[in-house]
């Protein structure tokens, strides 16, 4: 199955530094998307993008996961020549990540 | 418990009014906070400043104060905004102005200013957090350096009587602490409050975000009536326990779905979210549903401040030219793909000096960048940027991109072109001690 059908997120920005939230509907599938979606798999998200380290913090109170993805964005939303300088789109890419069954 | 009530009027410098005449009208709060501010439209703002020194404000604070001046008024509703961007005193001024044409009077305006540490860094032995270099190197290119001051000096506007309280750059999250502090008088050293009043500023500072803005995808999450999408209302009681609302019969929603995407938005490390007044704990945060858009966060902590304040520094860093023009029917992309290879040549007959330049195909690889095996699109446009030293020379780009009309593969049209400047924004750390916050009261 898709990460989507478990899942939602959203992206934010500081500077040249992206955020990328992935965010249990349900707590209940938390465990499986801590097990499934790693720092790992989540480069494996953007084999297009140039993405330095990549850093996971688990809450999972909240049933999330926020990565940190640095050195991401181009020289960020000051600087960067991208269309989208914020890299505010890139975050939806990682729903289509494929996790086993739950 | 004593509470408040804090709604959020916006939560960027281009947001909508409407839904901030809603909440000052209906909204029986006590406060209303204008989050107007980004990392770079302050050093826009002082370009404008050195052009015109009554201006430097944001440019639609006028409109802003004309909308909810007179239902605050009514309400008795103070406001809080960082609105005077490079200029508070000249926006406290514009406010008086306003103020006066709508009829009213006895408000109690307050300008903050002392962010501006301009000399305090240029003299100084600072390093910029991004590159490692000294901030004296980049002297003849810096335009602004601003700090983020915290939230004690809008509690002082508040406690001498301010019914307005401006300031320029202030951390985003201390708009809504400023309140807090002066409504419930907590110590500067009481962290775990002082964390869950940065938690409530950061799940509102950002306006609709969290109540059902920025998070509709039709099919999976399907917020109603975002074109009436409500901004959202905080009550905050004395503890620091918030629960987010908005106001019946807006659009969109409050649920622990919108509440997350928000609490994590713009975070790297939950447990250590650095602000000026504390080091902010969102890790324990928990949210309960407390009835139909209603989401209660407690479990919010904190822990003691760094005595660092950020800085962020305006640079200039040239310009950027650029120009579109799109492609459609079989061959598209390839089409496409030749424009922009014709363009990347063209800058190379001519000699335009460019620091940098980025030719991509919008639908195939601007966002993502270059994936294998995507299918063929049956319309792409072709963007082409880059970054000069000139403006003379960055409006070389769009144009060659414009002559692709004539002179570029068959099938161009809409080509559009654009020039704009570039401010860098890169940060340092400062000393607290180094910045005074002065509060200037007026009365109009």
């Amino acid at each position: 199955m898709r990460l989507r059908e478990l899942a939602h997120s959203r992206t934010g920005d500081k500077g040249n530094t992206s955020n990328i939230s992935v965010i249990a509907y349900k707590l209940a599938d938390y465990p499986h998307l801590a097990r499934h979606v790693s720092a790992e798999r989540i480069r494996a998200c953007f084999p297009g993008l140039s993405i330095g380290e990549i850093e996971r913090y688990e809450l999972p109170a909240l049933g999330a996961l926020n990565f940190v993805l640095h050195d991401a964005l181009a020289g960020g939303v000051t600087q960067s020549l991208a269309l989208d300088a914020h890299g505010k789109c890139i975050g939806a890419a990682v729903l289509d990540l494929e996790l086993p069954d739950a | 418990m004593k509470s408040i009530r804090i709604g959020t009027g916006a939560g960027y410098s281009g947001d909508r009014i409407d839904p901030a005449v809603d909440l000052a009208e209906r909204g029986q709060l006590d406060y209303l906070v204008f989050e107007c501010l980004g990392e770079r439209t302050i050093a826009l703002a002082q370009l404008t400043r050195l052009d015109n020194p009554d201006h430097g404000y944001e440019p639609l604070l006028e409109a802003r104060m004309q909308a909810v001046l007179p239902a605050c008024k009514r309400n008795e509703v103070k406001i809080v905004t960082n609105m005077g961007a490079a200029n508070p005193l000249a926006a406290a001024k514009a406010t008086a102005r306003v103020a006066r044409s709508c009829g009213i009077s006895g408000l109690r305006i307050a300008a903050i200013t002392g962010d501006d540490v301009f000399d305090a860094v240029c003299n100084g032995d600072f390093l910029i957090e991004e590159t490692g270099a000294p901030v004296a190197s980049v002297r003849d290119k810096l335009v602004s350096a601003n700090a983020y001051m915290g939230a004690a000096p809008i509690a002082e506007a508040l406690a001498q009587g301010a019914d307005i309280v401006i300031v320029g750059r202030a951390s985003d999250p201390a708009l809504f602490l400023g309140p807090a502090l002066h409504a419930f008088g907590w110590q500067l050293d009481d962290w775990p409050r002082l964390g869950r009043g940065i938690v409530a500023g950061h799940l509102l500072e950002c306006g609709a975000q969290v109540t059902g803005g920025y998070f509709a995808d039709p099919g999976y999450k399907d917020p109603p009536h975002l074109a009436r999408v409500g901004m959202p209302i905080g009550e905050i009681d004395e503890d620091g326990t918030l629960v987010v609302t908005k106001l019946p019969d807006t659009g969109g929603e409050v649920t622990r779905a919108t509440c997350t995407e928000q609490l994590l938005y713009e975070v790297h490390d939950p447990a250590r979210y650095l602000q000026p007044d504390v080091v902010a704990d969102f890790s324990g945060v928990t949210m309960m549903e407390d009835g139909p858009d209603r989401i209660r966060l407690a479990g919010g902590s904190g822990h003691p401040r760094t005595g660092l304040l950020k800085v962020s520094l305006g640079i200039q860093e040239g310009w950027i030219g650029e120009g579109q023009i799109s492609y459609a029917g079989p061959g598209a992309r390839e089409r496409g793909q030749l424009a922009a290879d014709i363009v990347a040549e063209r800058l190379r007959l001519l000699g335009v000096p460019c620091r940098e330049t980025r030719g991509e195909l919008i639908g195939v690889n601007a966002i993502l960048g270059p994936e294998p095996d995507t299918p063929a699109p049956r319309e792409v446009r072709m963007r082409f940027a880059a970054r000069t030293d000139s403006r003379a020379d960055a409006e070389r780009i769009g144009r060659e991109v414009e002559a692709l009309y004539l002179n570029g593969p068959s099938g161009g049209g809409g080509a559009w072109r654009s020039t704009r400047r570039v401010i860098g924004v890169v940060s340092t750390l400062i000393p607290e001690q180094l910045v005074s916050p002065r509060i200037h009261m007026m009365e109009a």
